[in-house]
C-alpha cells in the first residue's frame, strides 16, 4: 500500500501533517511521537521577530469545537533556525514552516532566511490568522493582496510555497486561483472561522481578545465543502483541514479533493493520534482495494444521491 | 514521559453537592507522578465536550503491597467535563494522560513547609504532604474554603502530622475570613532567616495575595497556577503566564511545560 503523496516538488511519506499552531515547533512532541512518521510538521507561525501574543484566557471550548486567539506568540524565525531546526533534523521530521508577516517585505525576508536554512521542506504562508490585526489577514482577504504576497515570496525561494487560506471570505476558491496564478505550489485550508463566545453572566467575551478562531469537528462540513470547491477550481494540490478527528474524517477531506490533510485540534485531545490515523487509512484502503492513497483525491461522486433502501 | 491510560473508575466519593474524589486505575502514571504534576483527563469519548481538562494528581493510590496502582482527582463541578466527572460511576473509563508538568521543589528537613490552599486548590497538597513527611519536614497547611462543609480530607493531613490552620468565609470552622490573614500573621512572627518554603494553590486572587505576602517577608514561594489548557503538552500556547524577564519586560511561558508550579516572585501578577 502506498500512502505517499506529492505536494508540488515535495513527496510526503503519508498525507498526514500536524497543523500550524497545534503542534508547537514539533520538538515538544519529540519524545512522545516519532516525528519522522508524520507526512510533515507545520510549525507554529513565525515572524521575523519574537512576539508574546495575547493575554490568557486564549481558548474557550464550544459545542464540538474550540475558539482560540493566541495572537501568534512565537520566537521569531532566527531563533527557530538556531534552536529548533537542528533537533527537527535529528528527528528526521519533514518540516514545513508557517511564515507570517505584517508586510510583504517581512514575508519575503522570513522566507529567504528559511530558504538558506538546512532542513526546511516547504513554506506555508500564513495570510489567514484571524486573531491579530496586522498579521496577514489583510492580505488573505484580498485577491490582490494574496497574489502580491505569494508572487513576492515566489521570487526568493525554490521551496514549495503553500498559502494557508481563510474561510472568512465569500468565495474561497477565487483565493486558491489567485494563489495558483501567483506561483503557489499548493494551498492549504481552512484556517479558523472568526467567531465569538460571550459569558452571559458577566456580559464579557470568554477570551481576552474578544474574537477568536473556531476549529474542531463543528466546522468540518463547511471545511470539506471549501476544500472541494478549491479542488474543482485549481490544478495545484489542496491540503485540507478543519475538525479531522479520525481516519474517516481525513479520508472525507481527501475524497473531497485534498491531496493531504492537516490535524490540529484532534492532536490536543489525543497526542498519540498519528499511528491510529495511518492504521485507519490503511484499513480503509485494504477494504476498498485502493493501492495508492492518492487515487482517492477528489474521487467524490457528485451525481444524484440515492435514497437508502426503505427511506 | 507521559502515558495515555484508559483509566477505569475505581471509586467516586461525592464529598458535597459540588466536590468529589474520583479514584482511577492508572498504575503507569501513578508510578512516576511527582507532587505538583497534573494529568489531562477526557471526561467522555464524544466530541462534546471535546478537550481534556487538567487536574492535579490528588492522591497516589497503592495496592496492598504498597505498589502504586492508581490516582485520584479532587473534582469541583464547574462546567461540562467536571459535571461528567462528578457523575461518573465505578467501572466507567476515562482517558487520562500524564504525568505532565514541573513538580514542586521539595525542601529538606532543615526548612519548614507551609502549604496554602484555597478551595479546590487543595488538590496538589496531599501528595506534597506525603513527600514532605517522608523527608521529616515540619509542615503546616493553611486551608481556606467557603464553609466547614467544603474543608475536606482534614484527617488525612492530621495523620501525616501536618499542622492545620483553617479558615472559612462564613466562620463555620476555623478563623472567619480568608486564608491569607493567618498566613500573614504567621509570617510576621516567623524568625526572618529560618528556612521556609511557602507552597500555594487556589484562585488567582489568592495566589497573587500569597505571592505578595511571602515576598513582603522575603520568603520563597512556589505557586501551582491553573489555566485553561488545550493540550498540556506545549502544543497550543493557551495556558500562558507572563513572567518577568531580565530586561524589565515579560515573557509568556506555557504553564503546562514550565509549570504548573512556578516561582511566585517571577510572575507578573497584574
Amino acid at each position: 500500500m502506498d500512502l505517499s503523496v506529492r505536494i508540488g516538488s515535495l513527496t510526503l511519506s503519508n498525507p498526514l501533517m500536524a497543523a500550524s499552531g497545534c503542534f508547537g515547533y514539533g520538538v515538544e512532541y519529540a519524545d512522545l511521537v516519532d516525528l519522522s512518521s508524520l507526512g510533515a510538521i507545520v510549525t507554529k507561525g513565525l515572524f521575523l521577530e519574537a512576539r508574546e501574543g495575547h493575554p490568557a484566557p486564549r481558548i474557550v471550548e464550544t459545542p464540538a469545537g474550540m475558539l482560540n486567539a493566541i495572537g501568534l506568540q512565537g520566537i521569531g524565525v532566527r531563533r527557530f533556525v538556531e534552536e529548533k531546526l537542528p533537533e527537527l533534523r535529528t528527528r528526521r521530521a519533514t518540516v514545513i514552516v508557517n511564515v507570517c508577516g505584517t508586510t510583504i517585505d517581512e514575508y519575503v525576508e522570513v522566507s529567504r532566511i528559511l530558504s538558506d536554512a538546512e532542513g526546511v521542506a516547504g513554506i506555508e504562508l500564513n495570510i489567514s490568522c484571524p486573531n491579530i490585526k496586522e498579521g496577514g489577514i489583510q492580505f488573505g482577504c484580498s485577491l490582490d493582496g494574496t497574489f502580491a504576497v505569494v508572487s513576492a515570496v515566489r521570487k526568493v525561494t525554490r521551496l514549495p510555497i503553500m498559502p494557508k487560506l481563510t474561510p472568512n471570505v465569500t468565495d474561497v476558491a477565487s483565493f486558491a486561483r489567485a494563489s495558483e496564478e501567483a506561483g503557489a505550489d499548493a494551498v492549504s485550508l481552512v484556517n479558523t472561522f472568526l467567531a465569538m463566545v460571550i459569558d452571559v453572566e458577566t456580559r464579557r467575551p470568554k477570551i481576552s481578545n474578544g474574537l477568536g478562531g473556531l476549529s474542531g469537528p463543528a466546522i468540518r462540513p463547511i471545511a470539506v465543502r471549501m476544500v472541494h470547491e478549491c479542488h474543482e477550481t485549481v490544478k495545484i494540490p489542496v491540503v485540507g483541514m478543519g475538525g479531522i478527528m479520525n481516519a474517516r474524517d481525513a479520508l472525507e477531506f481527501m475524497i473531497a479533493g485534498a491531496s493531504a490533510v492537516q490535524i490540529g485540534t484532534a492532536n490536543f485531545v489525543d497526542p498519540l493520534i498519528w499511528p491510529k490515523l495511518t492504521d485507519g487509512i490503511r484499513e480503509y484502503m485494504h477494504r476498498h482495494g485502493v493501492a495508492r492513497v492518492s487515487e482517492l483525491v477528489g474521487s467524490v461522486q457528485t451525481g444524484p444521491v440515492e435514497s437508502p433502501a426503505g427511506a | 514521559m507521559p502515558f495515555d491510560v484508559a483509566a477505569q473508575v475505581i471509586a467516586n466519593t461525592r464529598l458535597s453537592a459540588d466536590y468529589n474524589i474520583l479514584a482511577l486505575s492508572a498504575p503507569a502514571i501513578a508510578a512516576v507522578a511527582a507532587p505538583g504534576q497534573f494529568v489531562m483527563v477526557k471526561a467522555a469519548p464524544s466530541c462534546d465536550p471535546l478537550l481534556r481538562r487538567p487536574f492535579s494528581v490528588f492522591e497516589v493510590l497503592r495496592d496492598a503491597a504498597g505498589v502504586p496502582s492508581g490516582l485520584s482527582l479532587l473534582n469541583k463541578r464547574i462546567g461540562a467535563s467536571t459535571n461528567l466527572l462528578y457523575r461518573a460511576d465505578r467501572g466507567d473509563t476515562v482517558d487520562c494522560f500524564g504525568p505532565l508538568g514541573k513538580p514542586f521543589t521539595l525542601v529538606d528537613r532543615s526548612a519548614q513547609a507551609w502549604m496554602v490552599a484555597g478551595g479546590v486548590g487543595l488538590a496538589p497538597f496531599a501528595t506534597l504532604a506525603q513527600a514532605l513527611r517522608a523527608r521529616s519536614v515540619p509542615t503546616t497547611l493553611f486551608y481556606g474554603a467557603r464553609s466547614a462543609a467544603e474543608l475536606f480530607h482534614l484527617d488525612f493531613f492530621r495523620e501525616l502530622n501536618v499542622e492545620l490552620v483553617l479558615t472559612t468565609e462564613d466562620g463555620s470552622l476555623g478563623e472567619r475570613g480568608r486564608v491569607i490573614t493567618p498566613l500573614d500573621r504567621r509570617l510576621a512572627a516567623h524568625v526572618p532567616h529560618a528556612p521556609l518554603m511557602v507552597y500555594a494553590c487556589g484562585p488567582e486572587g489568592m495566589l497573587a495575595a500569597c505571592a505578595k505576602t511571602a515576598a513582603r517577608y522575603g520568603q520563597p514561594c512556589e505557586v501551582s497556577v491553573e489555566r485553561i489548557m488545550g493540550c498540556g503538552m506545549g502544543g497550543c500556547y493557551s495556558c500562558v503566564v507572563p513572567m518577568r524577564n531580565e530586561h524589565g519586560g515579560f515573557h509568556n511561558i506555557r504553564s503546562c511545560m514550565a509549570g504548573p508550579v512556578l516561582p511566585a516572585d517571577q510572575i507578573m501578577w497584574d
